[in-house]
């Protein structure tokens, strides 16, 4: 029963608020010794597993360390190509951290802007007029929540598929947003928030949201 | 008007004479620093206009209300649950045109003016409670409704009630798609 990540998108398409609340975390670490039975292959500025599933290293998971050190894309730390490096057996036996990779600042602004956009296409699509927009994906790891106000302000929550009562924390949410950032008379609007009290109300409210569990909160 | 239970402890009243009486002082140094009453007026319309785009957000948290679909709809929301809700007054709201796009909300009670009597007299056309207008005007127009809004009527200048005029103006393209 988790939350995963908040996100306040603001009128014009602007990620103006990120929080990564619960990120399930499914590093593994191995030793391996030549040859490595897991077939690598570059995929944008990373290196992925492409086949050889095993142990906890799942096809997509990217090579995260090696020997202790993070890689930086498809480079290791001291600046040596990571699929080169792998391919020479001298540095074996060689430890390498593998995981899902995280998304960068740029990518969560990226994919915020696709949602607006395919928000206002959802809304234009819909036969009925005034129709509210998206208002939940649906995956089968996760659910995406959205609402958006009445001035344009949306807000996204991930939240696990079983996780009951998204709909109360998004409007409480929305309240958080208009006490904490609104009426901070040094907050710009449209501008991303960086409000403490704004990150702390937050915080608390995703715990009450979470431990009320399947069954929903009170009211 | 909801409100969730966690926020039982932060209801602390503050007292209505304090919010009284920095209006009061507000438009008092306002006046001193401006010789003319447009400027004084236009000075507290701008306040007012940043107040209300931010209030309009707690608004729609506070009181879940669905959206308008109508100007008299949204007429009748300011003044029933707008000014019940930030003022403890309810104004009563009449249609005066044909075409069904102005409005008067007629105030008996205002608080702001609770502790002035009359205007000065070199001060005869200040409008005491301009940012009301301004709140009005700036909420309204974070839902996308541009109106003008001004005091058509003023207990304080000698006439019989305090009445305020909202104008919705017609946007120039056509409102059927997203909001």
């Amino acid at each position: 029963m988790a939350i995963f990540s908040v996100y306040v998108v603001n009128k014009a398409g602007g990620l103006i608020y990120q929080l990564d609340h619960y990120v399930p975390r499914a590093d593994t670490e191995k030793t391996f010794s030549f040859p490595l039975d897991l077939v690598l292959r570059p995929h944008d500025e990373r290196v992925v597993v492409a086949f050889g599933q095993r142990d906890g290293i799942r096809v997509g998971h990217a090579v995260l360390a090696i020997n202790g050190a993070e890689v930086n894309g498809r480079f290791t730390a001291d600046g040596k190509d990571v699929l080169e490096f792998l391919g020479n057996p001298a540095n074996y036996p060689v430890s390498i951290r593998f995981g899902r990779h995280r998304l960068s600042s740029n990518e969560k602004l990226m994919l915020a802007s696709m949602f607006h956009s395919l928000f206002a296409i959802g809304s234009q699509l819909s036969p009925e007029v005034g129709s509210s927009g998206i208002e939940m994906l649906e995956t089968d790891t996760f659910k995406l929540h959205c609402f958006q106000t009445l001035t344009g302000i949306k807000f996204m929550v991930l939240a696990d598929p079983r996780q009951t009562g998204i709909d109360a924390l998004l409007r409480k949410i929305y309240e958080i947003y208009s006490d904490f950032a609104l009426k901070n008379p040094f907050y710009s609007l449209e501008m991303p928030i960086r409000c403490e009290l704004f990150d702390q109300n937050l915080k608390l409210a995703l715990e009450v949201a979470e431990k009320a569990g399947p069954f929903g909160p009170g009211s | 008007m909801s409100r969730s239970p966690g926020r039982k402890q932060e209801n602390h009243k503050i007292s209505r004479e304090l919010f009284v009486l920095t209006y009061g002082a507000l438009v008092a140094q306002l006046c001193k620093d401006y010789e003319k009453d447009e400027d004084v007026n236009a000075c507290l319309d701008r306040m007012g206009y940043s107040i209300g785009v931010r209030l309009i957000d707690d608004f729609l948290a506070r009181s879940a209300v669905k959206k308008c679909r109508s100007y008299s709809e949204t007429a009748d929301m300011i003044a029933q649950v707008a000014f019940k809700m930030y003022l403890g007054v309810t104004p009563s709201v009449s249609c005066s045109s044909a075409t069904g796009n102005e409005f008067s909300l007629i105030l008996d009670k205002n608080p702001l003016v609770d502790f002035v009597e009359e205007l000065p007299a070199e001060r005869a056309s200040l409008c005491y409670c301009n940012l009301l207008c301004g709140v009005i005007r700036g909420a309204l127009e974070m839902v996308h409704l541009a109106a003008e809004v001004t005091f058509l009527q003023d207990r304080l200048k000698g006439d019989a009630v305090t009445e305020i005029g909202i104008t919705f103006l017609r946007k120039p393209e056509d409102r059927k798609h997203r909001r």
